[in-house]
């Protein structure tokens, strides 16, 4: 394989299932040159972790689209850019603005307070496996409890939670891929969902709920709120982002903890590993496999190499945190691994908004299929995996099991 | 897993608060079996003391919530809490306790930290309602009386631990007045600009902040409490609480005669953290860490650094306790470039190197008018320092300028970069209005008798008594 077309591999839908290989491979020169990959115009990948840890904090970085090496596809002011594709200080605003109704330091209690609630849909979601021989864990467990937890948060009604997943699956399948119909599909799921938010929030603000679009939609705070139509693209955003990593993640996890039944069966003893169980699937097997949406402000030099400005930048995170300098024997799973300081929620400022709660259904989504499933094995391995290289995760995960354990 | 230090031999550690209980962490992880005992003049097991001028007096959680965790079970380790060190025997190694007990060793690390200063007249200090704040006592008795809703305190000085005072008072939506003998709250740490900005912030808390005023004396009434704060301009303020912030004192004065270079910048030591004597000479079974160590760092051209930092207590005492037990050869330099961040009015402040160093300060990242911003500080064309306001996810970028000398001002084209923007000076106070107390003289005159000796300068009281350490 050519050098610059390292990348251009990992893309391929063939190489899905082991990337690993390939990540290796691309980490053998810290910061290089790659054709093609997220953009026509080509990348400079990122993939070691000192590197990569070194540029989510270097503000030469940006993630403006507007400023971006990448083009981000139309945007009117009705439908503007997110912070996820923003800097400082736009960014940290509206970050922020959406974080108080979120997490600390204003509203500490918020998950904590979810967490019975998603104890519940996991709980009853796996009732609903009872009876069943061959499970698909993806639509029947993966997918499912993460859109149900957020839309609880963004109060969208359960009669409408069904063409959410359409409107998220359109908006995912596109992610990573240049094909014209791709962009067609996901720019018109992306107005759809639009549509919706704007009018989920004129609801919310005449009748508002506990959740945290009805805060935001009546933010009375001394910063004031978000103009509409950022606060709908932040409420599609949170969507997406908020419920496609996560089945990804109870997905690898799943797949892992099959793969590793020894590790399965201490799960089953000690519950409470699998705090750090999620933390190393975060590492071994991140549902984010690569940041594609960066540019340089500026000519940045690292590792030998000058990254001329203006260019699109790869943080390959699914390399980092697999690189030997930073993790021992790091093509191991080792739910003990001491100092997990892994990639999986990237880093900086654009740090996951929501990786507390991701980390929370993560481990309540393993903990409850390890206690109810009786003698789960896969059937197919590798399962068949999602198109996107991004955001990676498999399509469908069979299991076959003796049986579920009642509640 | 055996270390080059025998496991029949003794390690003493004095201090048993962050360094000590790291150290001895270390000393465990790493493999040493021999006997480990810790002394602390507290009767608590090391517990975080950052909290406690933050949630723990603004009664958020108690201070019982504090204790530190633990990295390593330490179940074998032999724990004298409740009886502080009173003298080194650094030829018999033996360190003397207030029981009239003494304890041998085979290494020491001396770990005693720092205590908060005193208000100089003790009689006024004895007054009911004047606290200061360091142990977790300390902030019990401060908060049960804020708790009280007092009608207004005084907070004697505006560094860090002052200033965090007022933010939780404010939190509780008590009346403060911060009493600041420079020209603004955190000026000896973080220069005049930015110093400026916490100045505003105070104020827009509601923090009445006088500046360029010191105390005269604290006044109480027939039954010993304090009503009155009498200040330098001739004003007084009626007031039930003050909390004096003046700083620190490192606790040395128990190895006064040891031998070692110990006085009221701490005990000096190498970079392997071995204490250094009087003679200059490095020791080889003595060894420092934390608030009570001053090393030599190569960032500032070798000046020997006394940080109050919880980030430095931690990594140097790691450093410390490898060196006790490692091979010569193994041993690491303690090369931490210096950390520490704050919280206090909603913000969060992070602070890397050393800011005091630099001559210029350059506004890199935000706007200091908006509060959110990253100051970097220079001196001679080089990064010495940053601080952030608000945007600490940027501050590692901002070490690596630091460790790596980058040219200042930083080139760097930051997305928020203001425009336009240049280097100001940055606005120190002069530091030799900071009163120095120890000293050093020569005795004898052959090279066989030629000896160092810590003597205590005497002095004349100071003007105003209000000293603020920078």
């Amino acid at each position: 394989m050519r050098e610059e077309a390292i990348l251009r591999t990992i893309y391929d839908p063939a190489h899905r299932a082991h990337p690993y290989a390939l990540y290796d491979q691309l980490r053998q020169v810290p910061v290089r040159w790659q054709e093609d990959g997220p953009h026509e115009a080509g990348t400079y990948v990122v993939s070691t972790y000192r590197e990569i840890a070194a540029l989510m904090h270097d503000p030469r970085i940006s993630s403006d689209l507007r400023k971006g090496a990448q083009s981000g596809g139309p945007r009117t002011p009705a439908a503007p850019y997110t912070f996820i594709n923003l800097d400082p200080p736009e960014h940290d605003r509206l970050r922020r603005l959406a974080m108080r109704h979120f997490g600390p330091p204003e509203r500490s209690d918020y998950l904590e307070r979810l967490r019975p609630d998603i104890e519940r849909i996991a709980a009853r979601l796996a009732d609903g496996l009872q009876g069943e021989r061959t499970i698909d864990l993806v639509s029947r467990f993966a997918y499912p409890l993460p859109v149900t937890v957020i839309c609880t948060i963004l109060g969208v009604p359960h009669e409408d939670q069904a063409q959410f997943h359409l409107w998220a699956d359109a908006l995912v399948e596109g992610v990573g891929s240049n094909a014209p119909e791709a962009r067609a599909r996901r720019l018109e799921a992306s107005l759809a969902l639009n549509r919706y938010m704007a009018e989920l929030v004129e609801r919310r603000r005449k009748q508002p709920t506990d959740d945290m679009l009805s805060c935001m939609a009546t933010d009375a705070g001394p910063e004031g709120r978000m103009d509409d139509p950022y606060l709908v693209a932040t409420a599609a955003l949170l969507l997406v982002a908020g419920h496609e990593t996560t089945v990804n993640l109870i997905a690898n996890g799943a797949l892992t903890l099959l793969r590793h039944p020894s590790i399965l069966e201490r799960l089953r003893h000690e519950p409470d590993l699998v705090v750090c169980a999620v933390e190393e699937i975060l590492r071994y097997e991140p549902p984010v496999q690569l940041l594609a949406n960066r540019t340089t402000l500026d000519d940045v030099s690292i590792a030998g190499t000058t990254i001329p400005k203006g260019v699109l930048v790869t943080f390959a995170l699914a390399a980092g945190n697999r690189d030997p300098l930073r993790f021992r024997d790091p093509g191991r799973f080792d739910p003990e691994r001491p100092e997990n300081a892994h990639l999986g929620f990237g880093g900086g400022n654009h740090y996951c908004f929501g990786a507390p709660l991701a980390r929370i259904e993560g481990q309540i989504a393993l903990r409850e299929l390890v206690r109810r499933l009786q003698g789960p094995r896969l059937v197919v391995d590798p399962p068949p995996y999602r198109p996107s290289p991004v955001l990676r995760g498999p399509q469908q995960l069979l299991v076959e099991v003796d049986g579920v354990h009642p509640t | 897993m055996s270390t080059a230090f025998g496991d029949d031999k003794r390690i003493l550690i004095v201090g048993a608060s962050l360094a000590g209980l790291r150290a001895a962490e270390t000393l465990r992880a790493e493999g040493f079996r021999g006997r480990v005992t810790i002394v602390g003049d507290e009767p608590d097991e090391p517990y975080d003391r950052p909290p406690l001028s933050k949630g723990v007096i603004a009664g958020r959680f108690p201070a019982a919530h504090t204790a530190l965790p633990r990295c390593e079970p330490l179940r074998d380790v032999e724990w004298r809490l409740g009886v502080a060190a009173t003298g080194l025997d650094a030829l018999a190694k033996r360190v003397l306790l207030l029981d009239g007990q003494s304890i041998e060793f085979d290494r020491l690390l001396i770990a005693t930290g720092a205590r908060a200063r005193p208000w100089r007249d003790p009689s006024q200090a004895k007054l009911d309602g004047v606290f200061t704040l360091r142990g977790r006592a300390d902030a019990e008795r401060l908060h049960a009386r804020l708790a009280a809703h007092p009608n207004r305190v005084v907070v004697i000085g505006a560094g860090f631990m002052g200033s965090e005072i007022a933010s939780s008072c404010r939190e509780l939506g008590l009346a403060v007045t911060v009493i600041e003998r420079g020209p603004a709250p955190l000026s000896g740490a973080l220069g005049g600009v930015v110093a400026e900005r916490a100045g505003a912030l105070q104020r827009d808390h509601g923090v009445d902040l006088r500046c360029y005023t010191t105390v005269d004396a604290l006044e109480g009434d027939a039954e010993g409490r304090l009503r009155r704060v009498r200040l330098s301009d001739g004003s007084a303020l009626d007031a039930d609480v003050a909390v004096v912030a003046l700083g620190a004192v490192r606790n040395t004065e128990w190895l006064r005669g040891s031998g070692l270079a110990a006085g009221e910048f701490g005990v000096a030591c190498d970079a392997g953290c071995r204490a250094i004597a009087l003679n200059f000479i490095v020791t080889d079974d003595f060894f420092v860490a934390g608030d009570v160590a001053r090393f030599p760092h190569p960032l500032y051209r070798h000046q020997f650094l006394a940080l109050e930092h919880w980030s430095n207590a931690i990594e140097q005492a790691a450093i410390a306790a490898h060196n006790m037990i490692c091979a010569p050869a193994n041993r690491r330099p303690h090369l931490a470039v210096p950390a520490f961040w704050s919280s206090q009015f909603g913000v969060n402040i992070k602070s890397v190197g050393v800011p005091s160093a630099a001559d210029e300060v350059f506004i890199a990242q935000g706007s200091l008018a908006a509060g959110r911003f990253v100051a970097v500080y220079g001196k001679e064309g080089r990064v010495v320092a940053a601080v952030t306001f608000n945007q600490g996810r940027w501050i590692e970028f901002y070490q690596r300028l630091i460790e790596s000398a980058a040219p200042f001002p930083p080139e760097a084209s930051a997305a928020d970069r203001p425009t336009p923007s240049a280097p100001i000076p940055v606005a120190f106070p002069d530091p030799t209005a900071v009163a120095h107390e120890a000293t050093a003289i020569l005795t004898g005159y052959d090279a066989t008798d030629r000896r160092v000796q810590w003597i205590p300068r005497r002095r004349a009281a100071p003007a105003h008594g209000a000293v603020n350490p920078r």
